[in-house]
C-alpha cells in the first residue's frame, strides 16, 4: 500500500490534476482533514476581490482562541532563526522566546551531542503522556524537529500527528522533494513532518587535479570518470599514481552508499541486515585505503578538512552546497575555494545530507498557529524564495530551485561560477528514502566506527568487524538482534 | 539517651568519660551527613539495585517492561564477557597512569620538602603543577586530540626530525590511544597527588632526618626508611582516591575516542559501557552494570580498608 | 674519611641533585603550562585557522571572537554565573558539612561512631555514575529538574572531603582544646564554628579547590537536570557551541567560551593555594 501511494505521488508531482486527486482519495478516509483544508486549496480574496497572500493571512492572525503558548524543541538556532525572520508577525523577545499574535513562543534548545536532545525530548514527551493529557496547558509541546536519521522513530509512534489532521494534505505540497516526504511517512503511509529545506548532494571535485589527472575539469567530462563505483575506483589508481587522494576519508562517501540502499538496517524479525550497497562501500573502501589512495579520518576532523586547503591533495568531497558555502573554508587564501578551484557533478549516485524536519507533537493546543507555521515556511513561495535569498537554504521546492538552476546571475564564486542548482535538482529527484528506518542513526554510526577499525588493520577480518558492529548496536538498542 | 550513654561509657578511655554526656552532640552533627546521603545517594541506589531485576527499557518509543526477569541482566552481562574486558581497559590504563604518577609526585614532595635543596621558586612550581587539573577533562581531550591526529603537530614534528617518514595514526593504534589516556590522566592528576605527599612529608618530625643524618644515612636511606614508612596513611588516601577516580575513569577516552572506546574497544572503560546502556534507556542492563561496579568497589575498598586496619594492629 | 672531603662530597651531590631536580621541574611545569598557551593561542584564531591545525603563534581574531561569542545566542554570562552560584555553593556547603561530620567522628565518642565510619569508608568508593540512573527518576519525581538544588545539596555528603578532613583533624585538632573550650562555657555549635573551623582552614581551603573545580567541571549531570536555557552552566553551552549547527560550527568561539570559563578557576585557585602552601608548611598532616 505504501509503495503504491508513493509511486503514485512520485509520477504525479508537480501536476495540478493529480494533486486533486489524491486530495479527493484522502478525503474518504478522513473527511475532517478535508474540510478542514478550504483556506489552503481556495485563493483567499479580500473585500475588493484581491487574492490575498499567505502571509498577509497570517500577520492578520491573533490565535486568541487556542493555547497560551506554543512550546518548540529544537537543537540550535537554525529554525529559531528562520522563524524569527521569515514567519510573519513574529516578534522576537530575546534569544528563545518570542511572540506571535497573542501567543508565546517559548524554543527548548538540547544540544545534539551523544543523543542528548533526543533523550530530552523522549523523556518530556514520556513524561506529558500520550496526547499530554499530563502536561499543563503551557508545558505542552507542539512543535519539535527531527533529523532524517531517527524521523521514523517518533513517526511511527503515537507522538507525532498526521499532517492531514492539521489539515494540511498532499495538494498542499506539490513541489517538495519526494525523499523528503519519505523521510517522515509512516508504516501507513501518512505524513507525519514536513521540510523546509532539500539537501541533495554531489561530488565537489578540485579543477586543478581534474585537469591534471584527467586532462579536463569539464563537469560533464569529468563525470565520465565518476559514472559509477567502477570507473571511480579507476580514477582513484589514477589518482593515487600522481601522489592525490581520491577522497579525504572513507567516510565521504559512506552516505552515498547509505541512501540507495535497497533494504533496511532491521527486518521486520528485528534482526539486523547489513545491505549490499553497504557491503558494498566496505570492499570498495578497504581496498582504497590498502592502495592509500584515501583515509579513515572521522567527518569533521582537522585530518579530514585538510583537503580543503590545496596543500591537503584531496580530489574530491561528497557534499551539498552548505558544505562548499560554510564548511570549505573558501574565504581563506590557500583554501581550494579562494580562487574557484572546486566544481561539481552529479557522481556515482544521488545523495542528500542533512536536512531539518518539523513535526507536530500529538496533543498540541495550538493547531492552527503549527499548521500556519508549516505551510509558510515549507510551501509558501514567497517564504521560500526569501529563505533562498536570506540564508541560501536549498529550499524543498523544485518549483522555486529550478528557477534557480536557470538563472546565470546564480553562479558560485567558488566553483568559478558553475550554476550548481541544476545538476542539485537532478540528483535529488533520484533520493529514494523507502528503506529508511529509526535505526539508522544508531546503525550507520556503529557501522562506520567498527568498519575503521577493520579499514586500519586493528580487525583483521570483515567478520571480526562484523561482529564487533552487531555488539554495539545491540547495546543501543536491546530489542535488535544478531542475524543467526 | 541515658541508655545510649551507658553503653558508650564503658568505650571511652576513662578521662573521656566527662566528655559523655555531650556525645549526643555527635548524632546531632551526623544529621545533615546523613539526611542529604539517604535522600540524594542511598534511595537512588536502591532504585538503582531494584532496577536490575527488570527487564526495562525503550524500543523505539515503546516502552518494553519493566518485567521482573530475576538475574537475566546479570546473565546477559556476563554472557558476552564484554564486561572483563572492560574492566582489564580500565585496570590497563589506570596503572599506567597512577605509577608515573606516584613516582613523580613522590619525587617532587620529597624535592620540595627538602630543606638542604633550597629550591628557589618552588611556591611557583608548587602552583602550577595543580594548574592542569583546572582544564575541562573534554577541553583537554580536545586539545589532545589535535596534537596527536595523523596531520597535527606532534606527526608534524616527528617527520621533520626524520624519526618517522609518514605519520604515526595514534588512534588507530592500541596502545599509543591507551598510553595518551594515561598520560592526559597522569598530568591531570600528579599535581594534586604532590600537594597532598607534601603536606604528609612536612608533618614528619624534622628531628627524625637528623638523628639519621648523624647516624650517616644517605638520603635514599632516609627516603626508604623514614619518609616512607610515616607516610603510608596519606600514600593509602591517595592510593584510595586515585582507584576511585580510576574505576570512574569516563571524560578522558570519552572524548578522546568520541565515545567509540577504540580502536578495537581497547580504550571502552567500565562507566563508558554504563554510560552506554544509559543513554540507550536500557534501565534493566544500566542496573545490573552499577550493581556489579558496586561489589567490584565494595570489594576494592574492603582490601584497602583491611590494609589500614593491620597497620593499626601492628601499632597496637 | 677526612671531615672536609666529606663536605665537599655532600654539597656536590646535593648540587647535582638540585639541577636534576630544576630540570625535571620546568620541563613539567612546561607540560603543565602548555596546555593554557594553546588555549590561548587557539582564541586567538578563527574557526578557518582552527581547522587548519595547530601553531603556536597568536592570531589576530581575539576580539571577533569574543564579539562572536557575546553575540552568539548563548547565553554565556549567565552560564558562568550559574556555575559560579553552583560551584561556590557546593564548595561551602560541602566543605562546612564535611568538617562537620568529621569532627562528629573525631570528638564525640557514641554507639555508632564506629559504623559510621566504616560505612562512609565504604560508600566512599561508590562512583557516582552508579546512582545516576535512580537520582534523574528521583529528582524527576521530587520535581527539582532545572533546579540548582539536585547539583548543590548533595555535595553535603561527600565521603572523601569527610575523609581527608578527617585525617586532618587527627593531627590538628586537639581534643584538650575542645576541652578547655567547654570549661569555658562554650556550647557545642560555637566550639565547631569559632575553634575547629579555623584551625582547619588550610585543609578546607585544599578541599574547597577540589570541590569547587570538580563542580565547575562537572558536565554529566547537570545535562540531566538543567533543561533551560537560563539554567544551563558552562560546560553544558560549551557542548552546545559545539554541536550547534555545522552551518555555524565555529571553533574560534569554542575556544574562546573554554579560555573564558578557565579564568574564575583559576583566579579561585590562586587565591586559595596561599592557603594551601601555608597550610603545608604549617606541617599539620601526619595522617
Amino acid at each position: 500500500m505504501r509503495k503504491f501511494k508513493k509511486a503514485m505521488a512520485l509520477t504525479l508531482v508537480t501536476a495540478m490534476a493529480a494533486a486533486s486527486f489524491v486530495g479527493c482519495s484522502k478525503s474518504s478516509s478522513s473527511s475532517s482533514a478535508a474540510a478542514n483544508n478550504n483556506t489552503t486549496k481556495e485563493a483567499v480574496t479580500d473585500a475588493d476581490g484581491k487574492e490575498v497572500s499567505m502571509r498577509d493571512q497570517i500577520a492578520a492572525k491573533k490565535y486568541d482562541n487556542e493555547g497560551k503558548v506554543l512550546n518548540i524543541y529544537v537543537w540550535n538556532d537554525e529554525f529559531i532563526s528562520r522563524v524569527a525572520d521569515h514567519f510573519p508577525g513574529y516578534e522576537k523577545v530575546d534569544a528563545t522566546t518570542g511572540k506571535i499574535g497573542d501567543v508565546e513562543v517559548k524554543f527548548t534548545k538540547v544540544d545534539n551531542q551523544d543523543n542528548k536532545y533526543q533523550t530530552n525530548l523522549d523523556q518530556t514527551l514520556q513524561d506529558n503522556g500520550k496526547n499530554q493529557e499530563n502536561a499543563d496547558a503551557d508545558k505542552k509541546i507542539d512543535i519539535f524537529l527531527v533529523e532524517a536519521d531517527y524521523a521514523l522513530k517518533y513517526v511511527n509512534s503515537s507522538y507525532t500527528m498526521k499532517l492531514a489532521d492539521l489539515g494540511i494534505t498532499d495538494a498542499d505540497l506539490p513541489n517538495q522533494y519526494q525523499y523528503t516526504k519519505d523521510a517522515v511517512t509512516d508504516s501507513e503511509g501518512n505524513l507525519k513532518g514536513i521540510s523546509w529545506q532539500g539537501c541533495p548532494g554531489l561530488l565537489i571535485y578540485r579543477r586543478d587535479v581534474a585537469k591534471d589527472v584527467l586532462g579536463t575539469d569539464d563537469p560533464t567530462e569529468v563525470q565520465k570518470s565518476v559514472a559509477d563505483w567502477d570507473t571511480f575506483a579507476e580514477t582513484a589508481k589514477k589518482m593515487a599514481d600522481k601522489n592525490y587522494l581520491m577522497t579525504s576519508s572513507v567516510n565521504d562517501t559512506y552516505r552515498v552508499f547509505s541512501n540507495n540502499v535497497s533494504s533496511k538496517w532491521v527486518d521486520e524479525n528485528n534482526v539486523i541486515n547489513v545491505d549490499a550497497n553497504i557491503k558494498k562501500w566496505v570492499d570498495v573502501s578497504k581496498a582504497m585505503v590498502d592502495a592509500k589512495e584515501t583515509g579513515t579520518y572521522a567527518l569533521w576532523s582537522d585530518d579530514w578538512a585538510k583537503g580543503f586547503y590545496k596543500d591537503g591533495n584531496v580530489f574530491c568531497y561528497f557534499g551539498p552546497a552548505w558544505l562548499i558555502d560554510f564548511s570549505m573554508h573558501c574565504d581563506e587564501e590557500g583554501s581550494v575555494g579562494y580562487d574557484g578551484g572546486w566544481a561539481v557533478t552529479e557522481g556515482p549516485q544521488g545523495f542528500f545530507w542533512g536536512g531539518t524536519w518539523i513535526c507536530a507533537a500529538a496533543g498540541t493546543d495550538n493547531q492552527e498557529l503549527v499548521k500556519d507555521l508549516m505551510l509558510c515556511l515549507t510551501t509558501d513561495e514567497e517564504t521560500m524564495t526569501q529563505i533562498v535569498e536570506k540564508d541560501h537554504d536549498f529550499v524543498n521546492n523544485s518549483k522555486v530551485m529550478e528557477a534557480k538552476a536557470t538563472d546565470d546571475k546564480f553562479g558560485d564564486k567558488y566553483l568559478s561560477n558553475q550554476n550548481p542548482v541544476g545538476l542539485f535538482c537532478n540528483g535529488i529527484k533520484t533520493v529514494s528514502l523507502a528503506n529508511i528506518s529509526g535505526y539508522d542513526q544508531g546503525c550507520n554510526e556503529e557501522f562506520q566506527n567498527a568498519m575503521k577499525d577493520y579499514f586500519d588493520g586493528n580487525y583483521k577480518t570483515y567478520e571480526e568487524a562484523l561482529d564487533a558492529f552487531y555488539d554495539k548496536v545491540i547495546v543501543k538498542y536491546p530489542e535488535l538482534k544478531k542475524p543467526e | 539517651m541515658a541508655q545510649n550513654q551507658a553503653s558508650v561509657a564503658p568505650m571511652g578511655k576513662g578521662k573521656k568519660s566527662k566528655v559523655v554526656r555531650y556525645n549526643r552532640w555527635g548524632y546531632i552533627f551526623l544529621i545533615p551527613f546523613i539526611a542529604v546521603f539517604l535522600v540524594f545517594n542511598l534511595i537512588p541506589l536502591i532504585s538503582t539495585f531494584y532496577n536490575s531485576f527488570f527487564e526495562n527499557y525503550m524500543a523505539q518509543l515503546n516502552h518494553v517492561g519493566p518485567n521482573f526477569v530475576g538475574f537475566q541482566n546479570y546473565k546477559t552481562l556476563f554472557a558476552d564477557g564484554k564486561i572483563w574486558q572492560y574492566a582489564g581497559n580500565t585496570a590497563i590504563m589506570w596503572v599506567m597512569g597512577f605509577i608515573p604518577q606516584i613516582i613523580v609526585s613522590l619525587l617532587l614532595a620529597q624535592w620540595f620538602s627538602d630543606t638542604r635543596l633550597k629550591l628557589k621558586g618552588s611556591t611557583f612550581f608548587k602552583t602550577v603543577i595543580y594548574m592542569p587539573n583546572l582544564i575541562m577533562a573534554s577541553a583537554f581531550s580536545l586539545l589532545f586530540f589535535a596534537l596527536f591526529s595523523d596531520g597535527g603537530p606532534i606527526n608534524d614534528l616527528l617527520m621533520k626530525m626524520h624519526i618517522l617518514d609518514e605519520p604515526f595514526k595514534f588512534f588507530s593504534s592500541k596502545w599509543a590511544t591507551r598510553s595518551l589516556v594515561a598520560a592526559m590522566n597522569f598530568l591531570m592528576w600528579f599535581g594534586n597527588t604532590t600537594i597532598l605527599l607534601m603536606a604528609g612529608i612536612m608533618g614528619i618530625d624534622v628531628s627524625l632526618y637528623e638523628a639519621a643524618e648523624v647516624d650517616g644515612a644517605n638520603s635514599w636511606q632516609r627516603f626508604t626508611r623514614i619518609t616512607l614508612p610515616l607516610l603510608k596513611p596519606i600514600l593509602i588516601y591517595v592510593m584510595i582516591t586515585s582507584l576511585i577516580g580510576g574505576i570512574q575513569m569516563f571524560d578522558v577516552p570519552q572524548i578522546l575516542t568520541n565515545g567509540t572506546g577504540n580502536p578495537t574497544d581497547s580504550t571502552m572503560t567500565l562507566i563508558m559501557y554504563l554510560n552506554k546502556h544509559l543513554y540507550s534507556k536500557n534501565y534493566g542492563m544500566g542496573g545490573a552494570i552499577s550493581v556489579v561496579l558496586f561489589l567490584l568497589t565494595g570489594a576494592l575498598s574492603l582490601l584497602v580498608y583491611n590494609i589500614m586496619y593491620r597497620k593499626k594492629d601492628k601499632e597496637a | 674519611m677526612s671531615e672536609p672531603i666529606g663536605e665537599i662530597k655532600k654539597s656536590t651531590s646535593t648540587h647535582a641533585r638540585r639541577v636534576i631536580a630544576y630540570i625535571v621541574l620546568i620541563i613539567l611545569s612546561i607540560l603543565c603550562l602548555f596546555w593554557f598557551y594553546i588555549l590561548l593561542i587557539y582564541s586567538t584564531r578563527s574557526n578557518g585557522e582552527i581547522q587548519k591545525g595547530i601553531t603556536f603563534i597568536p592570531s589576530t581574531h581575539f576580539v571577533e571572537n569574543f564579539k562572536n561569542l557575546v553575540n552568539s545566542s548563548q547565553p554565556v554570562f549567565q552560564g558562568l554565573r550559574n556555575s559560579l552560584i553552583i560551584a561556590c555553593s557546593s564548595a561551602l556547603l560541602s566543605t562546612y558539612f564535611s568538617t562537620l561530620t568529621a569532627y562528629a567522628i573525631h570528638v564525640y565518642d557514641f554507639k555508632l561512631k564506629k559504623f559510621i565510619f566504616t560505612f562512609i569508608l565504604m560508600i566512599m568508593m561508590v562512583p557516582t555514575q552508579v546512582t545516576v540512573l535512580g537520582f534523574i527518576q528521583l529528582m524527576t519525581k521530587m520535581n527539582l529538574i532545572n533546579n540548582f538544588i539536585p547539583l548543590i545539596v548533595p555535595t553535603i555528603a561527600a565521603p572523601v572531603t569527610f575523609y581527608y578532613l578527617k585525617q586532618y583533624m587527627e593531627s590538628a585538632l586537639p581534643l584538650a582544646l575542645i576541652e578547655a573550650a567547654r570549661i569555658d562555657g562554650s556550647g557545642e555549635i560555637r566550639t565547631f564554628n569559632t575553634i575547629a573551623l579555623p584551625l582547619m582552614k588550610p585543609a578546607i581551603a585544599v578541599q574547597a579547590i577540589f570541590t569547587f573545580v570538580s563542580s565547575w567541571n562537572n558536565y554529566f549531570i547537570p545535562t540531566f537536570i538543567l533543561k533551560k536555557e537560563k539554567m544551563k552552566t558552562i560546560p553544558i553551552i560549551i557542548a552546545q557551541l559545539r554541536s550547534s549547527d555545522y552551518l555555524k560550527f565555529d571553533m574560534g568561539q569554542v575556544y574562546m567560551m573554554i579560555t573564558l570559563s578557565i579564568f574564575p578557576v583559576i583566579i579561585v585557585y590562586l587565591i586559595l593555594s596561599k592557603h594551601i602552601v601555608s597550610g603545608i608548611a604549617m606541617g599539620s598532616v601526619k595522617g
